[in-house]
């Protein structure tokens, strides 16, 4: 028997206004306990400014078997790429 | 007693609860009832490590003759200890664990409010430095002490015991002697009586919400403050102090 409680995922923001990056999981049973889990397994020595914690169950994924109809399909297109281009003199951004 | 002796013995005091509460945690490593909360309590220790590397640093330059933080509590006889007798309380199971540190970080929360505005520079500054990790340890505690309270029957029947045995411990909590007046005078020490209200009502409410009945104030365990303990510190400093008491010239 699974004596666990529920699975969550963590993401910790490194420094402000930065993406927040997958760092684990934990085991809580509500959101709160979620949370202070998170803090104290994945930001134990003050690597983060921010923590997401969501219900794994909750996440949407793409599964394996789908992954040549998702991905393939933009691989062997290398006009996709915008690698074309001209950039002008003196442009330092397009 | 002169104010820098008062002193000696408030910063001591501090220090040796922090010490032996943080040992007390420190067993639990690796005992938690899960990875996460393995974690908490192991954390939540090493924030009392840390701290009573600061009161006993201070401690010992008061002190003035020459012993260092570490000597301050590898040398110290059990009687020469000042922890409440509430710190020292084992870890009878996860219950007393979390009762003990939600009556132990309630008191704290209010008495390091009070020091961080306090006239000592170098005590308010440790104050205002581990108040922020004891409101959380007061939370985590506290959400410990709901989920457990209003779990089912069984967590409720265990956080009740924990609360009805360790309840005689928490009247040492509120004592002042000579040192505490006269720190306390000079603008120093933080007032118990003050935060014992505060602390009844912090204490009152999470009961409450808990569903835990607060145990009457019947009588009272005392001694820590003249360094009487209960059989259980011995025992502590008997394992924290072996090494330094088998190989006196050991350093790390």
């Amino acid at each position: 028997m699974d004596t666990q409680l529920d699975l969550w995922e963590v993401f910790v923001q490194s420094k402000p206004g930065q993406s927040y990056k997958h760092a684990g999981s934990v085991h809580a049973s509500d959101k709160q306990m979620a949370l202070q889990n998170a803090r104290d397994v994945y930001t134990r020595r003050g690597e983060a400014s921010g923590l997401w914690v969501v219900r794994a169950a909750d996440i949407a994924a793409s599964s394996l078997s789908d992954h040549d109809m998702l991905f393939d399909p933009a691989n062997d297109k290398i006009y996709r790429h915008p690698t074309f281009y001209q950039v002008p003199a003196g442009a330092k951004n397009i | 007693m002169t104010q820098t002796n008062a002193l000696y013995h408030y910063c001591l005091r501090l220090g040796d609860d922090a010490v032996v509460l943080g040992h007390r945690l420190a067993e639990m490593c690796s005992r938690a009832p899960f990875l996460e909360e393995d974690l908490a309590l192991a954390n939540i220790a090493l924030d009392y490590t840390g701290r009573a590397q600061l009161y006993f640093e201070y401690a010992a330059e008061l002190e003035g003759k020459g012993r260092t933080g570490d000597d301050l509590v590898y040398r110290r006889a059990e009687r020469e200890f000042y922890s409440h007798l509430l710190c020292e309380q084992p870890n009878t199971d996860f219950a007393y664990v979390i009762v003990r540190q939600f009556l132990f970080s309630a008191f704290d929360r209010f008495l390091l409010d009070d020091l961080c505005a306090g006239k000592d520079a170098r005590l308010a500054e440790i104050a205002a430095k581990t108040l922020k990790e004891t409101r959380y340890h007061l939370a985590h505690a506290s959400d410990w002490m709901v989920r457990l309270g209003r779990g089912t029957a069984e967590s409720n029947a265990r956080m009740q015991h924990a609360l009805d045995a360790l309840w005689p411990y928490t009247g040492e909590l509120f004592e002042m002697d000579d040192v505490d007046l006269q720190l306390l005078e000079q603008g120093i020490a933080a007032d118990l009586h003050t935060i014992r209200s505060l602390w009844q009502t912090e204490v009152r409410q999470t009961l409450q919400r808990a569903n835990l009945k607060q145990p009457p104030d019947g009588y009272m365990q005392t001694g820590s403050r003249k360094g009487i303990h209960s059989e259980h510190l011995g025992h502590i400093l008997a394992e924290m102090q072996y090494l330094v008491r088998a190989y006196p010239e050991a350093s790390w």
